[in-house]
């Protein structure tokens, strides 16, 4: 395939997935299970170690690009990056492996992301540290950390107070993304809740973590790594897997961007995702109504409603009536995280979801939804930060 | 213990102003525009000569957030943190005190007036309550 915009579209495509189980406490090191999901995902390519020549992950990641390639015994690397701003990263390191091979800067290239994120740093907790980095973005935590909001929750609930607000969105509006994500993990085995669906009562009872915001509102913290393989659209058509070609793959910062606090725009919310969803549209060529579902980020639900709006899926205000009565769910009119999502399968910054998307176009999910493996997944990355986004077509 | 902010050039202004009961907000000398949180470019003429005006310390809350779990360091939970509308057109972060933190003990449009929590002699934090 090949898109309109003579740029990326269509030029390189995911080969190869890979990842460790997902749990609690991986009994291993970071950089052990990061290694091991790129010799999953490696061997999935049906690739060789040796042809190797990129690997790219997030600058949160705390297994470098020549640990991971020190481990797998890589002897020349061609080239290297890292994406900031946390969960934003996800899809735009698809996009730097994507732009290395298109321009044959690198012939293969492998995303990866790892971490013990339940067992060692947890992302849920006050984080002393990043209210203390010396940079810019320490600089501006100085306006809400010490005032008490540091916890993802916390900033997230914010947005989702003003949210209800503006729209007259309930919590119920927000659980029905609870409900969609556990439904589809208790299916999928090698989801940490497969066989534990929950109902809207479920969600409603949950304890409240950061008013409106209850517990099953919030995505998990896992141990976990996955890794991608990337190579040129070319080279994908001679390797065993079906490829996922990358249609579209943008970033995306909005005016007075701030991580998690862009809370000075006169109107909140995530016009980031809005700046991601025009340059997706932009380079496939494609519109919301043809995509048959998406891997919509989900750390915490409020703002898979508000992604809804801005990638135009619906208008301002109107995701609660668009989420309701099953329509996100496999069956549904747009079925999302068909892997169970971040509340469901597991948190791996987003790069788990970007899998799933690649089994959906292979006609592997084990929740399929029909037309995505003729056609196309849409995928994001974290919101409330500078984020990203895909496009996969078959 | 409390979180200490990071301080730079471009914001000493704003702390040295809590240290003495000013709530400080980042005034252009070239265009006026008010502008926080501050910083050292104007946004609106590309100026770097800045200096500060005085807020009333009155605002309306824009949002809020009760915070129940987990833990936040140097505070009793939960708490309320409210995004705070300046009358002067700016918005902020900061904590709600002695409002309570049940259902209906705030709202949004709610009006606010600053106090200040002095923390030690290098730090302290303006604060909110129920004007």
């Amino acid at each position: 395939m090949s898109g309109p915009s003579g740029g990326l579209s269509g030029r390189a495509a995911i080969v190869g997935i890979g990842a460790t189980e997902f749990s609690k406490a991986s009994g291993r090191s970071e950089l052990q299970l990061s290694v091991e999901a790129v010799r999953a995902a490696v061997a999935d390519a049906g690739l060789s170690m040796a042809e190797v020549d990129g690997l790219t992950t997030f600058t949160m990641d705390t297994s470098s690009e020549i640990a991971v390639a020190r481990e797998l015994g890589l002897s020349e690397l061609r080239f290297f990056s890292r994406i900031n701003y946390g969960g934003g990263a996800a899809c735009a390191t698809v996009q730097q492996a994507a732009m290395a091979v298109a321009t044959g800067v690198a012939d293969v290239v492998v995303a990866y992301r790892g971490f013990n994120e339940r067992s060692e740093s947890r992302f849920g907790q006050f984080s002393v540290a990043a209210a203390t980095q010396v940079n810019t973005n320490g600089l501006d935590n100085a306006w809400s950390y010490p005032f008490g909001l540091g916890t993802p929750a916390a900033t997230v609930a914010m947005q989702a107070r003003r949210y209800m607000h503006e729209y007259g969105a309930t919590s119920a509006d927000f659980g029905a993304v609870a409900v969609a994500d556990r439904r589809h993990a208790a299916t999928n085995p090698a989801a940490f809740f497969h066989g534990k669906p929950i109902t809207i009562e479920d969600h409603q009872a949950s304890r409240m973590i950061a008013d409106p915001l209850h517990l099953l509102d919030c995505c998990q913290e896992s141990d976990g790594a996955q890794a991608l393989v990337v190579v040129s659209a070319e080279r994908a058509r001679d390797l065993p897997q079906k490829p996922a070609y990358v249609a579209a793959a943008a970033q995306g910062s909005g005016r007075d961007q701030f991580v998690m606090t862009s809370y000075y725009r006169d109107d909140i919310g995530i016009p980031e995702m809005g700046v991601v969803g025009r340059e997706l549209w932009r380079q496939s060529g494609l519109t919301p109504a043809d995509m048959p579902m998406a891997i919509l980020y989900d750390h915490f639900t409020p703002y898979v409603l508000m992604q809804l709006e801005e990638l135009g899926f619906c208008g301002r205000g109107e995701a609660p009536g668009f989420v309701a009565d099953g329509a996100i769910e496999v069956g549904g009119r747009l079925p999302l995280n068909t892997h169970g999502g971040q509340l469901g399968e597991a948190y791996i910054h987003g790069m788990n979801g970007i899998a799933e998307g690649v089994r959906q176009i292979r006609g592997t999910s084990v929740n399929p939804v029909a037309a995505a493996a003729d056609s196309h997944v849409l995928v994001t990355a974290g919101t409330g930060v500078p984020t990203s986004g895909l496009i996969l077509s078959a | 213990m409390t979180v200490r902010p990071m301080v730079n050039r471009d914001s000493q202004f704003f702390w040295d102003g809590t240290q003495v009961g000013e709530l400080r907000i980042q005034v252009c000398n070239a265009c006026g525009a008010k502008r926080f949180p501050p910083g050292p470019a104007c946004q609106s003429c590309e100026a770097y000569d800045r200096g500060f005006e005085v807020a009333s310390g009155e605002g309306t809350v824009f949002s809020y957030v009760v915070h129940r779990h987990p833990p936040v360091p140097g505070k009793e939970l939960p708490i309320v943190i409210a995004l705070v509308d300046l009358d002067e057109g700016v918005r902020m972060v900061g904590e709600v005190v002695g409002a309570g933190a049940s259902d209906g003990d705030i709202a949004i449009c709610d009006r606010l007036r600053v106090d200040y929590n002095r923390v030690d002699d290098d730090l302290t934090l303006p604060v909110w309550r129920k004007a």
